[in-house]
């Protein structure tokens, strides 16, 4: 198989403005996200995700303003998710220039807005966000609760029927997270993973707990994910994608290079 | 020069279009092509659904007919490219026939949507690959692929799974089932050279 496993570095955004852990020396701004997006599209990404978090109504407008920016300077893919609830959001964000979004929330409490979404836009631009955490059963055997609103409000659902079911509503890839993990640099949950790329024919993207190359290997190994996202390992050059790639080839990876 | 994106109604167009703003070109993005209309080549993008698509271009059919029969160089993209053939197994709609051949399903074995970098293997020296090296990584997103019946239209091919064309070109028909807006330098060259087509 010649696909590429994907590296994607993902942006945490507010008021149109990337937040915190990019520190790049030779950056004029560091929080233009026109400017990093190019810095990461010359390092090799291979796709961007920016996650908005603005909390307030301008939200929108200064959402959209950056999308369009990104969109006018940017020639590889790119993602935009956070807060994401209608139709009418999605029009707007993929009219100015996004590839896909990715929905959360607003897909646990309304599974139909994936059907709904896939018959207007088209399957390839809707990535359903499953954020997982790990729980453990009286019998002692593992299992993971789906949670939303930025993983504060437990669900019941359990991630792999959840994933299940969003495949069978249309969704184009799941972007899998684990609340466990997620800012502890201490490697994603390959379990959880795992557990969800076998459970479905859709592509999975891993997220969540990276915090060096060996993560990545792993994930897409062992995790079978067929792409890994990561934040601040990018963020603050820790290790530059490029030296990420090589890392992942020498270890027999296939990676765009 | 002046290109004309089709719009078809839905989906992201601004990204063509600013691709092609880039190297120069004036885009018009517009759902029908008017007789009036000035332009040097026409792009179909690459976003959507068969059915939808197919619906939207048999209105303008006879438009559409009348500039690529006078030689206007044609760009499908993606969708786009699977619109220029007979028919396809997404929807019960008839392409535009422009190409002989269908698009078909990608094999249920395989993961679905095809969604990442993929190389492609250049098979024959064309204008339309002028620059590109064999084996160049570009961005591919679909689920459907296209089968002509002429296998001498295909000027570059890609493996997943199944081998099947990534570029078709045909007289000034042509087709790419990634997104060379998309596909960094590569698919940046690919547009170039489909924009000296335009200039001719």
């Amino acid at each position: 198989m010649s696909l590429a496993k994907r590296i994607i570095p993902c942006l945490d955004v507010d008021h149109g403005r990337v937040l915190k852990g990019t520190h790049f020396r030779d950056m004029r701004d560091i929080g233009n996200p026109v400017e990093l997006a190019k810095k990461y599209r010359d390092d090799g990404a291979d796709e961007l995700v920016f996650l908005d978090i603005t909390a307030s109504i301008e939200k929108r407008k200064t959402l959209i303003e950056m999308v369009r920016n990104v969109a006018s300077n940017l020639d590889i893919p790119f993602t935009v998710g956070g807060g994401i609830r209608s139709v009418e959001d999605v029009k707007m964000i993929l009219s100015n220039g996004a590839d896909k979004i990715s929905i959360n929330t607003a897909a646990v409490e309304n599974p139909l807005l994936i059907k709904e979404l896939v018959s207007r836009f088209g399957q390839q631009c809707v990535v359903v966000a499953i954020d997982g955490k790990r729980k453990v059963k009286e019998n002692g055997e593992i299992w993971f609760e789906v949670y939303t609103y930025g993983g504060t409000k437990p669900t019941g659902l359990n991630a792999i029927e959840w994933a299940k079911r969003c495949e069978a509503l249309g969704a184009g890839e799941l972007l899998i997270t684990s609340i466990d993990k997620d800012g502890t640099k201490s490697g994603y949950d390959l379990d959880l993973t795992r557990m969800i790329a076998e459970a479905v024919n859709i592509p999975i993207i891993a997220s969540g707990g990276c915090g060096e190359p060996k993560h990545i290997l792993d994930v897409l190994t062992i995790g079978k994910a067929d792409a890994a996202l990561a934040a601040s390992i990018f963020h603050y050059d820790e290790y530059p994608i490029p030296l990420v790639k090589r890392y992942l080839k020498e270890n027999g990876v296939n990676v765009r290079l | 020069m002046n290109i004309v994106v089709l719009d078809y109604g839905v989906g992201n167009l601004f990204s063509i279009k600013c691709a092609l703003e880039r190297l120069g070109a004036i885009v018009h993005i517009t759902p029908h092509l008017s007789k009036k209309m000035d332009f040097n080549g026409i792009i179909l993008p690459g976003v959507g659904n068969f059915t939808h698509a197919a619906k939207h271009l048999t209105q303008n059919i006879e438009d559409i007919m009348n500039a690529v029969n006078k030689g206007l160089p044609t760009l499908g993209i993606c969708l786009g490219m699977q619109l220029l053939f007979e028919n396809s197994e997404e929807g019960y709609e008839d392409g535009l026939k422009l190409l002989s051949g269908k698009v078909l399903k990608l094999p249920k074995n395989l993961k679905t949507p095809h969604i990442g970098w993929n190389r492609i293997k250049i098979k024959k020296p064309h204008k339309i690959v002028e620059g590109v090296a064999d084996n160049s990584w570009v961005y591919f997103i679909h689920s459907y692929y296209p089968k002509p019946n002429k296998s001498d239209i295909c000027v570059a091919e890609v493996e997943y799974g199944i081998t099947f064309p990534a570029i078709v070109a045909e007289r000034n028909i042509f087709g790419t089932q990634f997104h060379p807006e998309k596909s960094g330098d590569v698919g940046n060259r690919i547009l170039k050279n489909f924009l000296e087509f335009c200039k001719r």
